[in-house]
């Protein structure tokens, strides 16, 4: 049983990774129309960016605040150079020209860091373990993603019902060519909101580092999982993509951990944990075709 | 639309003529390795072709399409794998003896990517554009998993192939008479998807590109033409699938990963999509770019990925277009 609330803790923190990730790339499909493989190359950015500070400076802060940086900045770049040019054009182009980025991103953090993937520590502020349910110890690094999660997801709230830019942003999401026709600067806004979406996925990868391996690549298998997420949450809603990276969090971190346990109540254990594991990594995908079935255009669309 | 009819001919034929050469090409410049390279630009622009028939003419964008690869793949390295130990390949609810008989496993494996495409496709093609991008990249990610869970078949590592599947009068071991095989596979393909897509069948799939719901108006169920074009291209992948596998003489999860259904798609474009032709130059270029760059530095991609974005910003009709002055099937 505390196990079981174990995995469902980490099945919340990876939901609010995947949420920091889909948050940005959701408003970037929803405002530009634009599909952004390179997504996870900011992910990557700043899991390097966030390593390489906190490796020569020591402190976990500036690396976290040279990540923001960093990615904020690479995503504003990637905008103003590349995506700007594939608004307004086919899905194909997009994929492919940002297919070409994530290759020039994963090749170039080879030239400048190298194949060996880098370590990093968890700070020490948080390297102790909270018990958050008596006798079960859990670290406070990991809580205090989800903490971080929670905040984020109040900050967009907040920019998005709150702010005048949330509300230019919010409609430029219903109708691109009204709000240019009003009189906002459409092509500002689209930086900015490219460059809020590359922010957010710069804190994810920064605080990825301590948990996995900043490698070249590191960031497609988080990007795959993310576009799962907005595509079952509905392209462009920020509420869909908060609830469906709950639910993908806690589908792939549960299944991995249940699905074998379930098997072996009708199958030999060898065989039972080996189609669980490998029914656990599908699961995702089996949840996103099953909510595609049932809504073609996800949970929350944000447009019909 | 600029089309000269004697400069796509006169382009065909060149690069016709180059293909059937190769061989004698290769052993005159005493450079054997040029047939091994090009029996895979065979098999890649066999894939891409396969890939532009839904792309091109059926304005799918699949993500996915190295997932048939992948099975036509596993299929000859499954079956190979119990010839070798001698195992059966099932034993429940019917014995059943593997084979490595080229014209026993090839038909199966295009057979079966067909099958799976029919599979996939049925569930995708309820969805449209960016889902039905993600649809068919999710797919091919869950087959890539359920590949690296395959314990049995050596999991993550995948199989080695002891030797490459029989074929009668044929010996495909000999890497030219492989060429020759190859290059009469990517013809037959070639020539099935031109009449395809110029009859009846490929009209309807055209129209549904353009407009679907004037298709549907006129009386056609789109989506089962869409579904059959989809599963025709899966045995198109999955035929490439078993050149692979026979021409690595291994198999591994390597070939569902979703970066090689981003490949694809890069030959598609590149050599002009909706032309059918075009894939093949695409394959080719690709293909000897990578060989090229990769002699000067191994970090070639940097030079790769910008390129491929100047390509699709400034250089939209593909390399044949450009050659031929065709414009193909892209609006």
């Amino acid at each position: 049983m505390l196990l079981f609330f174990e995995q469902l803790l980490n099945g919340l923190q990876l939901g609010v990774m995947l949420f920091l990730m889909s948050a940005g790339l959701t408003l970037v499909f929803g405002i530009m129309r634009v599909i952004n493989l390179a997504h996870g190359s900011l992910y990557m950015v700043g899991a390097y960016v966030a390593a390489t500070v906190f490796l020569h400076s020591g402190s976990f802060l500036l690396g976290l605040l040279a990540a923001l940086a960093a990615a904020g900045m690479v995503g504003m770049l990637m905008e103003l150079l590349v995506l700007r040019r594939l608004y307004g054009r086919d899905h194909l182009d997009q994929v492919l020209a940002t297919f070409g980025l994530i290759l020039f991103f994963n090749e170039l953090t080879v030239v400048l860091w190298g194949r060996q993937p880098l370590f990093m520590n968890v700070p020490e502020l948080l390297s102790g373990t909270i018990e958050v349910i008596p006798g079960a110890p859990y670290p406070s690094y990991r809580l205090a993603i989800i903490l971080a999660g929670i905040l984020v997801a109040g900050f967009l709230w907040f920019l998005f019902n709150h702010t005048r830019l949330g509300m230019r942003i919010r409609a430029g999401a219903s109708n691109r060519e009204m709000i240019a026709a009003l009189g906002v600067n459409i092509k500002l806004l689209n930086t900015l909101v490219f460059g809020l979406g590359a922010l957010l996925a710069g804190l994810a990868g920064a605080m990825a580092g301590p948990i996995l391996a900043v490698e070249s690549g590191m960031g497609e298998s988080i990007l795959i999982l993310t576009f799962v997420v907005i595509v079952i949450g509905g392209i462009g809603s920020i509420r869909g993509a908060l609830i469906a990276a709950l639910l993908v969090g806690m589908v792939e971190t549960l299944g991995g951990f249940l699905l074998p346990a379930l098997l072996r109540l009708f199958l030999p254990a060898a065989t039972a944990d080996g189609a669980g594991a490998s029914l656990a990594s599908m699961s995702v995908y089996i949840l996103m075709a099953a909510v595609l079935v049932w809504r073609p255009h996800g949970l929350f669309p944000a447009h019909e | 639309m600029s089309f000269s009819p004697f400069r796509r001919r006169l382009v065909l034929g060149t690069g016709l003529t180059i293909l059937l050469l190769l061989p004698a090409m290769a052993s005159f410049a005493g450079d054997p390795y040029l047939i091994t390279l090009f029996s895979r630009i065979l098999i890649y622009a066999l894939a891409a072709v396969s890939l532009d028939l839904i792309i091109g003419y059926g304005g799918m964008v699949s993500l996915g399409h190295a997932a048939f690869v992948g099975i036509g793949a596993y299929v000859v390295g499954i079956l190979s794998f119990h010839v070798q130990d001698g195992s059966l390949l099932l034993s429940w609810p019917f014995e059943l003896q593997a084979s490595d008989a080229a014209l026993l496993v090839w038909p199966a494996a295009v057979l079966i990517s067909a099958l799976m495409a029919v599979l996939i496709g049925s569930v995708s093609l309820r969805t449209s554009g960016l889902q039905f991008i993600m649809i068919t990249l999710a797919f091919a990610q869950m087959l890539f998993y359920l590949a690296v869970s395959l314990e049995a078949y050596g999991g993550d590592d995948g199989i080695s192939i002891w030797s490459r599947n029989r074929l009668p009068l044929v010996d495909l071991s000999d890497d030219s008479s492989f060429y020759y095989i190859c290059l009469v596979c990517l013809l037959v393909f070639l020539y099935l998807s031109h009449r395809l897509v110029f009859s009846r069948f490929g009209r309807v799939v055209r129209g549904a590109k353009q407009n679907e719901l004037r298709m549907q108006s006129l009386g056609f169920p789109t989506y089962r033409y869409k579904l059959v074009c989809f599963s025709i291209a899966g045995a198109g992948g999955g035929l490439a699938g078993v050149l692979i596998a026979n021409q690595n003489e291994f198999v591994s999860p390597g070939l569902l990963h979703w970066t090689h259904s981003g490949e694809l798609i890069v030959m598609v474009l590149l050599g002009g999509m909706g032309t059918l032709f075009g894939p093949v130059f695409g394959a080719a270029a690709l293909l000897l770019m990578e060989e090229l760059l990769s002699a000067y530095t191994e970090h070639w991609m940097v030079f790769l990925g910008p390129f491929l974005i100047l390509v699709v910003l400034f250089a939209k009709r593909g390399i044949y277009g450009w050659l031929s002055g065709a414009g193909g099937n892209h609006a």
